[in-house]
């Protein structure tokens, strides 16, 4: 094998490596903002997405997504894809993959049923974003042919991920206690470190999902992945600032978690356009970002009353949104600001309609049914008294004392 | 025999403890306790305001033979001390009776 086919390959492994870490600060994410009895109920959702996600990619998804393409729309389903040249591939995309699933966990944190959750999870992992996938980045599809800029997935990964999971919350209802007489009550995360942690470990696995995305670093995209590297760092950087200061203005404390969501929302941000912007726009995008997470996170919880613990629907769903349309702004190359004129915003505004409606139609039918069959969400005993106990009967942190609500 | 009970706050522990050492008094038992009081303090967690009363605070519980009493509780008042609302409390009750598990003695001698 030639040697720059080898670093390119070995790029892509090792940032595949990166994005797979990436669960782990999802995990630790979602423990940190929910509450101690729930602990090893929201560990298994994602260990087991990923595991899932994992196995049914690699059945069926992979090739739906990057499959020999049919009407612009989906690629040709090959059971257990095994290309031995293409293994690297799979892998990065399969991680990516898991991402999307991953994300839905959040937002129907404790009080989802784990046993329906799992199967949400194959569905999203084999049917639900390998098609909008393919749209995008299989090269021949319909978005791809329209222009559509989706670097390394704000809209294709982080969006239907955040898609999917305001259906799922809207589905599966608030958490006992969180809505009282109509209003918005706290039910503070239990450790913030682990919320932290979790977003240091994210914002480390980014540098392999959007670098990563240049699929090669050989020759000229040596210059591109660092490019790609400065702009997620600015992005996220000035998403973590901004939300900082807007908390601080607003909350009069600078405010931990919001602070978290702020970092995280950069990174989502700058995630369709790290390679097309420059690292002013990265910056500027990422300020964005960070503004638009505060208040979509206090819209959703305080005005659409839906109970999202770990501000998952924001932070994937509207800010990739946003992000995705920001390419359309800042892109150096046909962004508005950049004297493109509004051409590619329109493009990229289509995108984000097309692939946000294919994952709330198809998230809601599936949930819908089964709501409807097997049930989204636990019983009430069940989940006052934690999940761990009832789906999973050991308690997270047995000498800490129960942490039975009775 | 009398048991002393008393709610501090607990950045005052560490200087009870020390006071009770100097009286010779070496062994007691504490935990944190949670207590509700008029006060009430606004917090805000992800754009959501909410105030809580709950007050954080520490338990001591020493059980000191009649000699002892006294000077236990002045050193419990002095140390614990800062002057303003939310100091704590202390309690005194009369116990029937003490034991040493180990030697079986009884009464005073089995509290030192």
């Amino acid at each position: 094998m030639e040697v720059n086919a080898v670093l390119d390959l070995m790029w892509i492994v090792v940032c595949g490596i990166l994005v797979f870490f990436m669960q782990a600060g999802f995990t630790l994410v979602e423990v940190g903002f929910t509450r101690a009895k729930n602990t090893g109920n929201i560990i298994m959702k994602n260990l087991m997405d990923l595991a899932i996600g994992s196995l049914g990619f690699w059945l069926i998804g992979y090739t739906i997504m990057y499959g020999e393409d049919v009407g612009s729309f989906i690629g040709v389903p090959e059971f257990f894809y095994s290309v031995r040249d293409d293994m690297h591939n799979l892998f990065f995309q399969t991680v990516f993959c898991a991402t999307a699933a991953t994300i839905v966990s959040g937002a129907i944190a404790e009080r989802t049923k784990f046993s329906t959750y799992l199967i949400f999870s194959l569905i999203i992992t084999t049917v639900i974003y390998p098609i909008s996938g393919h749209w995008v980045w299989q090269g021949d599809g319909w978005l791809t042919s329209l222009g559509f800029i989706d670097f390394a997935g704000s809209t294709v990964v982080h969006s239907v991920g955040g898609w999917a999971a305001l259906v799922a919350a809207t589905l599966v209802g608030p958490r006992i206690g969180k809505y009282v007489d109509g209003k918005s009550t706290a039910i503070p995360g239990h450790n913030m470190l682990y919320g932290a942690l979790g977003v240091f470990i994210l914002w480390l696995g980014w540098f392999g999902f959007n670098p990563g995305s240049e699929l090669a670093i050989s020759g000229d995209s040596a210059n591109n992945v660092a490019g790609i590297v400065i702009t997620t760092n600015l992005a996220a950087a000035a998403g973590a600032a901004t939300s900082l200061f807007l908390t601080w203005m607003k909350y009069g404390r600078a405010d931990i978690s919001m602070t978290l969501n702020g970092a995280l929302a950069g990174l989502v941000g700058i995630t369709a356009g790290c390679a097309a912007v420059s690292p002013g726009g990265a910056a500027i995008i990422g300020v964005i970002s960070g503004i638009v997470v505060v208040f979509s996170i206090e819209f959703i919880d305080q005005v659409l009353k839906i109970d999202d613990p770990v501000g998952a629907i924001s932070v994937h769903g509207v800010v990739g949104a946003v992000g995705t349309l920001c390419v359309g702004l800042f892109a150096t190359d046909g962004g508005l600001f950049y004297g493109g004129g509004f051409g590619q915003l329109g493009v990229q505004a289509i995108g984000v309609v097309a692939i946000g409606a294919w994952a709330m139609i198809t998230a809601f039918i599936v949930l819908f049914i089964l709501k409807k069959t097997l049930g989204l969400r636990v019983t009430e005993k069940e989940e006052l008294e934690g999940l761990d106990m009832h789906e999973h009967g050991i308690d997270s942190y047995p000498e800490f004392g129960s942490n039975l609500d009775k | 025999m009398k048991k002393i009970e008393a709610i501090i706050r607990k950045s005052k522990f560490d200087a009870v403890k020390k006071a009770l050492h100097e009286t010779d008094v070496n062994f007691f038992s504490y935990w944190d306790v949670t207590g509700v009081g008029n006060e009430k303090r606004g917090r805000v967690y992800r754009g959501v305001s909410y105030s809580t009363t709950d007050i954080q605070r520490r338990m001591i519980s020493v059980v000191v033979s009649d000699e002892f009493l006294e000077r236990t509780i002045q050193v419990i008042l002095e140390a614990a001390h800062t002057g303003s609302v939310g100091d704590g409390k202390v309690f005194v009750s009369t116990v029937e009776e003490a034991y040493r598990i180990r030697t079986k003695e009884s009464g005073g001698d089995s509290l030192i």
